[in-house]
């Protein structure tokens, strides 16, 4: 076994123990924690798919900004919650159900799809991740994102900015708004 | 050696947690992280491709999806403080004023 599998393995087995702490915990801040765990347990495994560049915006944008956010709205919305109260929807049950069918049929289609994929091509090198793309020139893998980002992908990187910005002013709309209406 | 196949299945598994994480939770905050586990799946698969095909387009879409899944946190987050403003409890069951 090399040494990218074992990675890949020990840090999938990371990522889904996260995932399922996240919907299984009681206490918000709880689910918040393991949501960082997975996280930064995906960003390791971008890194061995050759992405360095997208490995550290998932760490700075999601582990970093993202996260930030959702504590401090946890901290703002202090939920006193009664201790016996049921924090699971009653459709629980059903819904466990239907998701495991969702694993196993579909899961099952594209993951036979993938195989053949990777049984009929072997993986491109993986030097083709950090050459910019048309010169052959080798780059690390930031500059040949990049390359292709302020390239190609140059109108729909400014509608990006557009909607992060409108998002921010959306948030802050929402965030002021209701306060003056109902004290 | 890891394949594509790989990753698409962590992928999946990743996607098939939050979407029954959507489901059975009732606090809004964490259906919200189910939903930023759902955008990561994806994340996932895109990068999986592109290092299966050796196009960096999968990169760059990941960059995209992110800077999309940052708004709709800020915006979903700012709709859980003022829900808790108007009803003192962020629980879905509560906020059912459009029901039909």
């Amino acid at each position: 076994m090399d040494v990218s599998l074992a990675l890949f393995w020990a840090f999938a087995a990371v990522a889904v123990a996260g995932a399922v702490g996240v919907i299984v915990m009681r206490q918000p801040v709880h689910s918040a924690l393991f949501l960082l765990l997975t996280f930064l347990a995906v960003a390791v495994l971008f890194v061995v798919a050759h992405a360095e560049f997208v490995a550290a915006v998932q760490v700075l944008v999601y582990a970093g900004g993202i996260m930030v956010l959702f504590l401090y709205t946890i901290m703002l919305v202090n939920v006193r919650r009664q201790a016996g109260e049921p924090y699971l929807h009653r459709q629980a049950g059903v819904a466990l159900g239907v998701g495991l069918l969702l694993l196993a049929v579909v899961g099952g289609v594209v993951l036979g799809d993938a195989r053949r994929l990777a049984d009929a091509h072997a993986a491109a090198p993986a030097a083709r991740l950090t050459e910019v793309v048309g010169s052959g020139v080798a780059a690390g893998n930031s500059q040949a994102v990049g390359w292709l980002l302020y390239r190609e992908y140059l109108l729909p990187f400014e509608i990006a900015s557009v909607l992060l910005l409108v998002a921010m002013i959306g948030a802050v709309v929402l965030g002021k708004r209701t306060m003056e209406k109902f004290d | 050696m890891v394949t594509v196949a790989h990753y698409v299945g962590l992928s999946f598994v990743l996607f098939t947690i939050g979407v029954v994480g959507v489901l059975i939770r009732r606090n809004l905050l964490t259906v919200l992280m189910s939903i930023e586990l759902i955008l990561n799946a994806v994340n996932i698969n895109l990068v999986a491709f592109a290092r299966q095909l050796g196009d960096l387009t999968g990169h760059v879409f990941v960059v995209f999806v992110i800077a999309v899944a940052a708004g709709e946190a800020a915006i979903g987050l700012a709709i859980v403080v003022s829900l808790y403003r108007l009803k003192s409890t962020v629980s879905l069951d509560d906020a059912s004023e459009m029901k039909g």
